[in-house]
């Protein structure tokens, strides 16, 4: 086809690729490849996002006033906003996001480093075994995790407890108010230590030896190797495997719905997301479960850039 | 060999040279580092070692022996979760298997098309595009959710098997790490020659680019499919009839109709367990082909 048809790009304007023949019909290939992509790109994600803003300034007014009044769907321009911002209920789900995150994502991605370095280190035994059964949790999904540390939480199903019985103290509440926070958070402990080193840890591993080789010969020792030369040089992994922890947790929601039914603490709204559900499903209320939605993305996107702009900065700025 | 050391990290070392610390950690450095991975380790496994055990309890000893302590009633338990319904719990792993499987397959596809189109070719808008999709990461899927399923719900399909395969087949990330690995492993002389051999583009795609990034599709392929399995609110709310739903799904109403009854408690850690088990198989055959350097190094582009 290309054949047929020559039309260099001349050689001044772009110097340093190949030449290219290509017939102008090519012009359209790409956008065929990408079509598909595109398609659902619209129908799925940006449709939706439209769809959710032009929601979220609709809602129902009392047409006619008295009792003849009826309710008529109109544009009610920020009433949903005042109401989500102004909603004690969605606020405080969003503190309680934050506590957990701010227990989940450090624990996490702490971890996740340490065991990282620890496979990285030299003359390590049963490596292969630690790895695999590490990410092994990777594999069962967030509301069978929930399940099973639930069963593991249940004061009447707990080994913990069970060892507490028989000591003769009393059952611990794994559920209480601030102890509900670092169960949850264990669960994401659990499930995302594994994924999280595989990444830092193939990362390690592409770093070439001879760093180390001369690091030892200097007189390093394996500790200062792995805080001063392993850290530095993975950080940008790091980096991008903290958004991928922010963006997962803010977005919280199968954990605790699965372990409601375990325990009284976690009320029907306890995090944005079941809040949205609720006004959504249960109440009717789709206007301001769009406008809580559109403020949860918003919280969310800016959050999350403002994270990557600062670790970037410091992880990939001073290089030069 | 100096040379290659980083310069930010080597005087740093070098001021500090500490021999005698050294030759004690050295010693005592790799006993420690595989005591603390085997704690991971055990720490990962509990879990899945007490919901085995647990499985094999019938309802009275689960809440009146040692927790890790086998019970008797392992067939009884599996007997009754085969039961359950007409054995609907099989039909929730079909369907599982379904979505993670053809879902994950259609979104492999569509991600590997639109990331050759964007690493392969030069065109107007091609920036753009990458833009959307690179903001398409960021943007939090499960607030997603609900708007999708009005609008199928509008057009009739919300509750069929549809409206859980339908979403999860667009995947900014999947599209981006695709476009890494076509960057890296197509080289632009191959799909130049096979143009003036005369090959067609689609030809050009299915017989030289897939086969090319097998590798790393097979990683966008199987990190979807966790996804996909592990999904939870996009079923939980597109679906109404229980015979459509996914394992996950299913258990979660298990728990929520058992929560005053706790007979159900051995059907709900029986389900787990049987349905934990081959997840955790299929992780451990398919790991090898798991090229977590090419995710790693997407990562980092």
């Amino acid at each position: 086809m290309s054949a047929t048809v020559v039309a260099p790009p001349s050689r001044t304007e772009r110097p340093t690729p190949p030449p290219r023949r290509r017939s102008r019909r090519n012009a359209f290939v790409p956008w065929m490849f990408a079509a598909p992509a595109i398609v659902f790109l619209v129908v799925f994600l940006i449709i939706p996002i439209g769809y959710s803003i032009y929601l979220s300034f609709r809602g129902f007014r009392i047409d006619g006033g008295g009792a003849f009044g009826r309710r008529v769907e109109t544009w009610i321009g920020f009433d949903n906003y005042v109401a989500a911002l102004t909603d004690t209920e969605f606020l405080a789900g969003l503190g309680r996001v934050l506590v957990y995150g701010s227990i989940a994502i450090p624990s996490v991605l702490g971890l996740a480093l340490l065991f990282a370095l620890l496979l990285d280190t030299p003359r390590v035994r049963a490596r292969g075994f630690a790895r695999t059964a590490i990410f092994i949790p990777y594999a069962v999904p967030g509301v069978i995790a929930s399940l099973l540390w639930g069963f593991l939480y249940l004061p009447s199903t707990s080994p913990v407890n069970f060892l507490a019985r028989q000591l003769g103290a009393g059952p611990l509440d794994f559920f209480g108010e601030p102890a509900l926070y670092f169960s949850l958070a264990n669960i994401a402990l659990w499930s995302g230590v594994g994924f999280n080193m595989i990444i830092i840890y193939t990362s390690l591993k592409a770093i070439p030896s001879e760093i180390y080789e001369a690091a030892r010969i200097d007189g390093a020792n394996e500790l200062q190797i792995a805080l001063r030369i392993k850290v530095p040089l993975v950080a940008p992994a790091l980096v991008l495997t903290g958004l991928f922890s922010v963006l997962g947790t803010l977005q919280l929601y199968s954990e605790p719905a699965t372990l409601r039914p375990m325990t009284t603490t976690i009320s029907s709204t306890w995090v944005p997301l079941m809040k949205i559900y609720q006004e959504a499903f249960m109440n009717d209320n789709l206007g301001g479960a769009a406008a809580a939605s559109v403020v949860l993305a918003i919280g969310i996107l800016v959050f999350s850039l403002v994270l990557l702009r600062f670790f970037q900065r410091r992880t990939f700025g001073d290089n030069s | 060999m100096s040379t290659l050391s980083p310069p930010r990290a080597q005087p740093s070392i070098r001021s500090r040279p500490t021999p005698a610390r050294r030759a004690s950690a050295s010693r005592s450095g790799p006993r420690l580092a595989s005591t603390v991975l085997l704690l991971g380790a055990l720490y990962c496994l509990i879990p899945v070692a007490w919901v085995v055990i647990a499985s094999s309890k019938s309802p009275r000893e689960l809440f009146t022996t040692f927790s890790f302590a086998p019970g008797s009633g392992l067939f009884d338990n599996l007997a009754a979760l085969n039961a359950y319904a007409g054995g609907q719990f099989w039909q929730w792993g079909l369907n599982s298997l379904l979505y993670a499987g053809v879902g994950a397959l259609a979104s492999t596809l569509v991600s590997a098309m639109a990331g050759y189109a964007l690493a392969k070719f030069r065109f107007k808008g091609r920036d753009l595009l990458f833009a959307v999709i690179l903001a398409g990461v960021l943007v939090p899927g499960i607030v997603l959710a609900v708007p999708q399923y009005l609008l199928l719900a509008s057009v009739g399909i919300a509750g069929s098997y549809w409206s859980v395969l339908l979403p999860v087949i667009i995947n900014p990330f999947g599209i981006f790490l695709c476009r890494v690995f076509a960057t890296a492993a197509v080289p632009d002389d191959t799909i130049e020659a096979a143009r003036l051999d005369g090959a067609s583009e689609f030809r050009i795609f299915g017989a030289i680019v897939l086969p090319m990034m097998s590798q790393g599709l097979v990683t966008v392929f199987l990190l979807q499919f966790v996804g996909i399995w592990n999904n939870f609110l996009l079923p939980f709310i597109m679906l109404s009839d229980q015979d459509k739903y996914p394992v996950t799904l299913g258990l979660y109403t298990f728990l929520s109709k058992g929560a005053g009854d706790s007979d159900l408690y051995p059907l709900v850690i029986m389900g787990s367990a049987v349905s934990v088990i081959p997840l955790i198989i299929l992780l451990l055959v398919l790991q090898r082909f798991w090229r977590a350097d090419l995710l790693a190094g997407g990562l980092k582009g």
